[in-house]
């Protein structure tokens, strides 16, 4: 007999294993729409990974198991930029696994479309599109519906009002030029005007997005967003309004390293913290505030700070955009192209007035479907609400409009401009030349 | 690293402690080897060939078809576009900038981590109070995980910061420089910031390579009359040249493929100013939708990666390679 032979054995063991463990790394289970029998289970993936965005949403998905016996929900939040770069689209490319996803809509949403990724729930939901409106344009794709809107707003700035009042600024500015008279009087009174969180990109960018709406028509606007056309004047109009804008040097020291949501130090942090007067950002504002304001004192009961206001981008004497315009975006879901009916149900049901109610009251952000406004309950969020609800046009952000390679371009062109490098026609240059890797 | 190998208990498997073998004689022994010997050798190798396989050569391979196409990671791969991915790279003046960084971290840190490691190594070697501890306190920055060491610095520096604040208390009260902010200067915070994480590993290297120097040969140099520095310039320093050689191996490799640190602490900007290989090809690629643009971005930092690997094993670590690998 063979002393070495059991140690063989165990090492041909060893090996199974090792082979068993790797092919155990495959992507397991997710049959959806199958399982046995009349079992159904939806895997649905979002990027509410703070409260109370998580416990809504798994509240949300027990109650639809609830309604709907023989329904699983399995529902998990991942960080923001990890699930919308890189696991949606390494799952959309396996054709299985996932049901319902979130959907930032616009360019990439055209992305996933052309590759047959995504449903067409069209017909299934014609009623709800027709209730929502114009906010479920950015989840069409020609004329075709492919997602749902839980959450829509408008950017605008945020501003301390007490920090005002010391500076000795009566109501908000309406006029760009009362705009540059508000910063002057900040800066007489030793406050920093406003924080821009450069060093992200796109919080910069806003301020183009803005000047460009100014300066533009509606129709010039959705032409661009067609076939990439950046041909009209008002284009670099924008970027010398800009210019202009940035020479009055009314930002944040250090601005081109800032980030726009990550601690005290960080553009929202230096509003929240009183530090600088105003910000220009998206609704989400005060729920990012909080969430710093939550860290840097430790106490998980703090809430936005008491002092916040908000008021639309100032009016441009003579400018050639609609003066009523407005720029905003918002966050929804799409169903895959594999996914069972059910998850289109779930999908209404996320869009019902009562559940989208409850996530006005959480102030989790602003609902869409008519008939949930009176959930509510933070005054500023009103605000942003009555100005979307006043604007005649609602630009979606030209980021996400334009899409990844177009959008991140431009990005990149206006933080140039921030930091005294490029010019207004660069970054239309830097626009197309990314158009034309497409 | 090297040092989390040493295990020094006994040898355990999953099975239990090994036995001690006994020890046949010699013809036997040669005629174990040739039996089961190749049967053995694919037990040992299979399942790390396995994975090697898996997680890096087919991802190289897939990377490099990509490279020729357009595409944007989703839907089928259709649009061949040839080589225009690789002209569109080396014809960005920021892709080029990006990989002047890298080239400008390799140089720096040969020419100032180098000098500076072996110096405070020849000094701790010296017996001295406390050296335990200067030795472990060098080595924190090393053990320290890269997120949290680029978080720590992106909270300490900016302006106005804790960093400015202890500057203004060792009196230096005026205008302090954006550290983060200003493309002029970010590029040498960063590299600060590097040194500081990777001294600590070049200190150890140092340290252990000068274990191996006899100190017989320093004492008979210092019975022939040769004075401290005469003894380390002459018997240590070449003595030591293996290690150092090793070193700025390690070095040159870890700076072409800096990543890390630099998302964290500047994400590449401001304007670029930091931006290294790696971190375009993540911004570029993966950020803007282009994974096709960003494989092939991918690959060429693989074949400079590549290139210089060899030419250095080639040329420079050709002498202290002799030996170590067996042949036959």
């Amino acid at each position: 007999m063979n002393r070495r032979a059991p140690r063989r054995w165990a090492a041909l063991a060893l090996t199974g294993l090792a082979i068993g463990s790797l092919a155990a790394c495959a992507p397991a289970g997710g049959t959806s729409g199958g399982g046995d029998g009349d079992e159904v289970t939806l895997t649905w993936w979002h990027n509410g990974t703070g409260e109370p965005l998580l416990g809504f949403w798994e509240d949300v998905a027990a109650e639809f198991e609830e309604a709907n016996p023989g329904v699983n929900v399995e529902v998990t939040a991942y960080q923001n930029e990890e699930l919308q770069r890189t696991l949606i689209p390494n799952q959309l490319r396996t054709g299985s696994g996932l049901d319902l996803f979130q959907q930032w809509g616009a360019g990439e949403l055209a992305a996933q479309v052309e590759a047959g990724y995504v449903k067409d729930i069209s017909d299934d939901i014609a009623e709800r599109v027709d209730e929502l409106g114009g906010v479920v344009a950015p989840w069409q794709v020609d004329g075709a519906t492919y997602g749902l809107p839980f959450n829509f707003g408008i950017s605008g700035f945020w501003y301390n009002t007490e920090l005002f009042e010391q500076a000795g600024i009566e109501g908000t500015p309406e006029t760009l030029d009362e705009l540059y008279d508000a910063i002057d009087k900040l800066k007489a009174a030793g406050i920093t005007p406003i924080a821009v969180g450069a060093g992200d990109g796109w919080p910069a960018a806003h301020y183009w997005y803005h000047f460009a709406l100014k300066s533009c028509s509606p129709e010039v606007l959705q032409q661009a967003q067609i076939d990439y056309t950046f041909d009209d004047a008002c284009f670099v109009e924008a970027g010398e309004l800009l210019e202009e804008f940035i020479g009055s040097d009314p930002f944040n020291e250090g601005f081109l390293a800032t980030s726009a949501q990550q601690g005290a130090g960080s553009s929202a942090g230096l509003l929240a913290t009183g530090n600088a007067a105003m910000e220009l950002m998206g609704h989400w504002n005060p729920g990012v505030m909080g969430g710093i304001l939550q860290e840097e004192t430790g106490n998980a009961d703090a809430t936005p700070p008491e002092f916040l206001g908000w008021f639309n981008f100032p009016a441009i004497d003579g400018a050639q955009g609609d003066p009523t315009a407005a720029l905003g975006g918002g966050d929804g879901f799409s169903c895959t192209a594999w996914a069972p009916p059910e998850c289109t149900e779930l999908l209404e049901y996320i869009t019902s007035v009562e559940v989208q109610t409850r996530f006005g009251e959480i102030g989790a952000g602003i609902p869409v479907t008519p008939g949930s406004e009176a959930g509510i309950s933070d005054p500023n969020l009103q605000q942003v609400l009555a100005g979307l609800q006043e604007s005649t046009y609602v630009q979606l952000w030209l980021d996400t409009a334009y899409g990844p390679t177009v959008g991140g371009a431009m990005n990149e062109g206006i933080v140039s401009l921030f930091g005294g490098q490029g010019s207004p026609e660069s970054i239309i240059d830097s626009m197309r030349n990314a158009a034309a890797t497409l | 690293m090297a040092l989390s190998t040493m295990n020094t208990g006994p040898a355990v498997t999953a099975a239990g402690p090994v036995p001690t073998p006994d020890r046949p004689s010699a013809p036997a022994r040669r005629r174990r080897q040739r039996s089961g010997g190749l049967l053995l050798i694919w037990v040992f190798v299979l399942p790390a060939l396995l994975v090697y396989t898996t997680f890096v050569l087919v991802p190289v391979a897939l990377a490099a078809v990509y490279s020729f196409f357009n595409w944007n990671g989703l839907g089928p791969l259709d649009r061949f576009i040839g080589v225009d991915n690789y002209a569109r790279a080396l014809q960005d003046p920021i892709f080029l900038g990006a990989m002047g960084h890298n080239f400008a971290i390799v140089a720096l840190s040969l020419a100032v981590q180098g000098p500076l490691a072996i110096a405070i190594a020849l000094l701790l070697n010296r017996r001295m109070r406390g050296r335990a501890l200067i030795r472990t306190l060098i080595f924190v920055p090393y053990v320290l995980s890269e997120v949290v060491a680029g978080l720590a610095f992106r909270l300490m520096l900016p302006p106005g910061g804790p960093v400015d604040t202890f500057l203004t208390s060792l009196g230096w009260t005026g205008e302090k420089p954006l550290w983060l902010a200003d493309p002029e200067v970010a590029f040498w915070t960063l590299f600060a910031v590097i040194t500081w994480k990777y001294l600590g590993f070049a200190i150890i290297l140092m340290l252990a390579g000068l274990q191996g120097v006899p100190e017989e040969l320093s004492e008979a140099a210092a019975i022939d009359g040769a004075s401290w520095w005469q003894t380390q310039r002459y018997i240590t320093l070449p003595l030591l040249g293996p290690t150092i050689r090793i070193w700025a191996f390690l070095s040159m490799i870890g700076s072409l493929q800096l990543f890390d640190m630099v998302f964290i602490l500047t994400g590449g900007g401001p304007l670029n100013a930091t931006e290294t290989m790696a971190t375009y090809m993540v911004e570029y690629g993966n950020g803007r939708s282009q994974i096709g643009y960003g494989s092939a971005v991918a690959v060429i930092l693989f074949v400079v990666s590549l290139v210089i690997a060899l030419a250095y094993q080639r040329f420079v670590l050709r002498r202290d390679l002799r030996g170590a690998i067996t042949r036959g």
